[in-house]
């Protein structure tokens, strides 16, 4: 008989699957994106099973729709992480998240001396620096300190 | 090819390529032959000093003065709107309306940065807290390239507080540029910071780390010594290093300040070349 490959959690009519998160990283998504402050129902499933990475997390959020700064914030935690979007039931949309070259606004430098850490209204600026073992370090334009993925902390 | 650096700011030793860092340097050999220059007549400096500071602010200063140009601005907070909770922008923003160039000091690291882009006129980082010292780097290399005749190839020595010495890591930086090799010498606890050993390594060259000084002075072209930064290190015990002969050709860049020198022994073949920690002929090279 051959196997159902339907997840336990429903489709959603509208709104954006967040697939192949790391299964540590799913109530990280949630946080960043602000979906455990929306009123809209949120699905999420952490430690299933997946043929690629072994085990991973999922997120279905209905009526909600990513913008490229939120898409962003999803790669610095989660860079395996797809983005689907639906409508209708359909699938209209797929994309592999991707790291930038460079963020901005969204994450803290975590030097307390840092210009954007002292001052109002300082926005940060990071270059994003990957290493052979694809950890990711954030080099802060004003301070030059790198903020390594242990520190990363969201406006 | 023409070197312009024309309302240039100059914010970390890293945003000048080799070339115009060379450059500079040149101009700095000629002021030194000819310090009285009336370039700066009718121009007016801005030099914005958020926390204490002798002598680089009096270098500054002297050097703005030496070059015919007029100085306002302010050697501390007091007095200032800045009391009152005027933020950086505001506070640049106005002064870049009344100078044609800005030189800051200031405590909190990248201000230098976000200043030059808030600023309609160039600006001088004269420090901005544990990050980047330029303007003492240009002159620690101008003093290299003088007593040793070049930058290229040569092995330098830093020692002491590696750790929070601005001037170390842009002294790192700017060497690297020139295929130097480093013997890094420090407590344990004040080692260089793994990003900028990240930058040495970054650029295939090579580097040792030592806590005894001895091992590194016979080999070594340059020894750059460093004050403890008191200010940011909570205990400032430093054992004074034992001294053996170094090489014939070494030379010395110290910045320590008298009260924490260390005592010099057996260094017959040694001159102390001095930076902008002190008085000198070069002043105005500071630029």
């Amino acid at each position: 008989m051959e196997k159902k490959k339907e997840l336990t959690v429903s489709a959603i009519e509208n709104g954006t699957v967040i697939d192949h998160i790391p299964a540590d990283k799913v109530f990280q998504v949630v946080k960043i994106l602000g979906l455990d402050r929306v009123s809209t129902p949120v699905y999420f499933g952490i430690n299933v099973e997946s043929k690629k990475y072994g085990t991973k997390g999922f997120i279905k959020a209905s009526n909600k729709y990513f913008e490229t700064e939120d898409v962003n914030k999803i790669a610095l935690v989660a860079p395996t992480a797809s983005i689907i979007e639906i409508k209708d039931f359909e699938v209209v949309n797929k994309q592999t998240v991707t790291i930038p070259d460079s963020i901005e606004h969204i994450v803290k430098c975590f030097n307390p001396n840092c210009v954007t850490n002292k001052e109002h209204d300082v926005p940060t600026k990071f270059t994003v620096i990957k290493d052979a073992q694809g950890n990711i370090k954030l080099h802060c334009h004003y301070c030059e300190k790198n903020t390594t993925q242990d520190k990363l902390e969201f406006i | 090819m023409s070197i312009s650096l024309k309302n240039r700011s100059l914010i970390s030793i890293s945003d000048y390529t080799p070339e115009e860092i060379c450059h500079v340097l040149d101009i700095a050999e000629d002021f030194e032959k000819n310090p009285h220059q009336n370039l700066l007549n009718g121009r007016i400096i801005a030099s914005l000093f958020f926390e204490p500071s002798t002598r680089t602010r009096l270098s500054f200063e002297t050097a703005i003065q030496l070059l015919g140009g007029n100085v306002i601005g302010f050697s501390s907070t007091a007095g200032t709107s800045i009391q009152k909770g005027e933020s950086l922008a505001d506070t640049i923003t106005m002064v870049a309306s009344y100078a044609d160039l800005i030189v800051m000091r200031n405590p909190i690291e990248g201000s230098a940065r976000f200043a030059s882009e808030v600023s309609k006129v160039p600006v001088i980082n004269a420090g901005d807290g544990a990050n980047q010292h330029p303007t003492q780097c240009m002159l620690d290399l101008y003093s290299i390239r003088k007593t040793q005749g070049t930058l290229e190839n040569l092995e330098i020595t830093l020692v002491g507080d590696l750790k929070y010495g601005r001037t170390v890591h842009s002294l790192v930086e700017a060497m690297c540029h020139f295929n130097a090799k480093f013997n890094l010498v420090s407590p344990v606890e004040l080692k260089l910071p793994s990003v900028v050993k990240q930058h040495i390594k970054d650029r295939n060259l090579e580097y040792h780390q030592y806590t005894e000084l001895e091992d590194a002075i016979p080999h070594s072209d340059i020894i750059y010594m460093t004050r403890i930064q008191r200010e940011r290190f909570p205990d400032p015990c430093f054992a004074t290093p034992c001294w053996r002969t170094p090489s014939p050709t070494a030379v010395c860049c110290t910045r320590c300040r008298a009260s924490t020198r260390s005592t010099w022994t057996s260094m017959p073949t040694r001159r102390l070349i001095t930076s902008s920690r002190h008085k000198t002929a070069s002043t105005p090279v500071k630029l």
